[in-house]
């Protein structure tokens, strides 16, 4: 299998020789295999997000080289990555345009990383197709196409961001905590979308997330982060095997999380 | 009853004349979410262009064209300061208008220029028995043309982009938009507008002057604002409406305030505190949140 993702040796570091300087990511090097799915925990300020954002683009590394589906893209600005990757925020607000509408943004998505021209924004045809995949997410969001976003409920948002996200089938999908700011029935709603996603379409995926009992239910490989560093990478058959017990025990012990992510209770139980 | 179709007819023809500087407008602070205040130049540019051109000899719609182009590269200017050299938006506009200023008067060679007795775009239609009904319609094919084209424009691949880098700037660069250039298109698009504009004005008027542009940044937030509070504009068809009817109704507003006895050097102190009042007084509204919310203020 060919590797999708080749991170080799990233370091950034922020405010650089000011007294606020600090090490966000502190030589992490990583290899993802076309297909796989995932997940990567810690606690606040371990370099998740900032992780996410050097593979995006957001800010460059400061060492090291990035590398996606061979290319190396260490040095390509943001809007240049966008045709391998799609993204998804905690916030919901961050993935639409709330001003425009759901086939509006859906159309915007579609041609994520191409370029685009004085064709008509949303055709009859891509109309028709969007319904059909609307109507899987069960949220009546086909029939709906001409609202606005900013009509939309977060939870409904989040899914439209989703499907936004995995229309041009990515070649990286990221994820950043992207059900943190749901209720938690729409979170567990999201977060199945998400794997069923993921596993029909075999998207190479990086779920970033703060709930453990999540990282270990979904993806088939487990990440932790501390201080810009890779802890511990557990690959599928271990991970399977995996409880939230043992994980707290395991990493509890050296007090690399905090109590708010150990204490984390399964999904959808809160 | 003749005084109030006389305002009638005054009103819908400044309205229609000034409309596209609202619609303009409309591009820039609605659409792009950029405060451009590079407008109250690049109307100046567009009549001292169009009025040079004609003073040279040329055919008025040679004039025009060259008008716009340039209030396009204006616009693009404004843009390249903001994105490429990371010059705040207000100031980059500033910037451009203050420099319009000397090239508008090394375009005129003065500060005004008379085109009373040259032939204008205006002159056909000023001949005819039913002058002011020709040049109603003559504005309005103009104004409602390049309605109907910012329209369809918006709703294009581009248009949708350019939308939605007024709205989610983060979000459709994820998408691969490179939004620096849509901003300056946008901002290019805008000012061929107000340039546009410019060039008629001058044109219906009868001369070019160099202070011809003072104030229009406001006179066309009042007339967007206006409209769109009375339409309750959401779409963007509406919005590029509402400037329309807005224009027409601020125009109307004055020439009864003028009618009424308003000093006509007290007009820009009045267009300044209706804008004020229609941006502040919901702020100061209790129990009301909801601010007017008139993106790129």
């Amino acid at each position: 299998m060919d590797l999708m993702l080749v991170l080799q040796n990233l370091r950034k570091i922020f405010h650089r020789n000011t007294i606020d300087e600090k090490v966000a990511i502190n030589g992490v090097g990583l290899e993802v295999k076309e297909g796989e799915f995932v997940t990567v925990i810690g606690s606040n300020g371990a370099g998740k997000t900032s992780l996410l954002n050097l593979i995006a683009g957001t800010y460059l590394p400061d060492e090291g080289k990035i590398f996606i589906h061979g290319r190396d893209v260490t040095n390509l600005p943001e809007y240049r990555r966008a045709g391998y990757l799609g993204r998804i925020f905690q916030n919901p607000l961050m993935g639409t345009a709330s001003s425009m509408t759901i086939e509006e943004n859906l159309s915007m998505a579609e041609l994520r990383g191409r370029s685009r021209g004085l064709a008509w924004g949303v055709t009859r045809k891509q109309r028709v197709r969007y319904q059909e995949l609307l109507k899987p997410l069960d949220l009546g969001l086909e029939n709906r196409l001409r609202d606005r976003v900013s009509l939309l409920s977060g939870g409904q948002r989040q899914c439209l961001t989703l499907l936004m996200a995995t229309l041009s089938l990515p070649r990286l999908l990221l994820l950043d905590e992207h059900t943190a700011a749901l209720d938690p029935k729409t979170a567990e709603k999201v977060i199945h979308l998400t794997d069923r996603i993921v596993r029909e379409n075999h998207l190479t995926t990086i779920m970033v997330t703060h709930n453990m009992v999540q990282a270990i239910q979904f993806g088939d490989r487990m990440i932790m982060l501390h201080e810009g560093k890779i802890q511990f990478d557990i690959h599928a058959e271990e991970k399977k095997n995996l409880t939230v017990e043992e994980v707290v025990k395991r990493f509890g012990e050296k007090m690399l999380l905090e109590d708010e992510t150990l204490l984390c209770k399964p999904v959808g139980t809160r | 009853m003749d005084i109030l179709v006389g305002i009638f007819q005054i009103s819908l023809e400044q309205g229609l004349a000034y409309a596209l500087v609202a619609l303009g407008i409309v591009v820039s602070f609605r659409i792009l979410a950029f405060p451009d205040l590079t407008v109250d130049g690049s109307f100046v540019l567009g009549g001292a262009v169009v009025a040079r051109m004609i003073v040279l000899g040329y055919h008025p719609l040679v004039g025009v064209l060259l008008s716009v182009l340039l209030g396009f590269t204006a616009g693009c200017a404004t843009g390249l300061l903001n994105t490429r050299l990371k010059i705040n938006s207000l100031l980059a506009g500033i910037l451009i208008m203050t420099i319009l200023y000397s090239v508008n008067l090394r375009v005129m060679g003065r500060s005004n220029t008379p085109l009373l007795n040259y032939t204008t775009l205006f002159t056909p239609l000023e001949q005819t028995e039913m002058r002011w009904l020709f040049v109603v319609l003559f504005f309005a094919v103009i104004v409602f043309g390049s309605k109907f084209l910012t329209d369809l424009f918006l709703h294009t691949q581009v248009g949708l982009a350019m939308r939605a880098t007024g709205d989610n700037e983060q979000m459709i660069r994820t998408l691969g938009v490179n939004t620096d250039r849509i901003t300056i298109l946008g901002l290019g698009i805008s000012n061929g507008f107000v340039a546009l504009s410019g060039a008629l004005v001058a044109q219906h008027q009868g001369f070019a002057d160099i202070g011809m542009g003072i104030g229009m940044i406001v006179a066309g937030l009042a007339a967007i604002i206006i409209g769109e509070t009375l339409l309750r504009a959401k779409t963007v068809t509406m919005n590029t409406f509402a400037a329309i009817v807005g224009s027409f109704i601020y125009r109307l507003t004055i020439t009864i305030g003028l009618w009424l006895g308003l000093a006509p050097t007290d007009l820009k102190m009045a267009t300044g505190a209706m804008v004020i009042l229609a941006l502040g007084f919901p702020a100061l509204k209790k129990g009301k949140e909801e601010r007017f919310h008139l993106r790129g203020v």
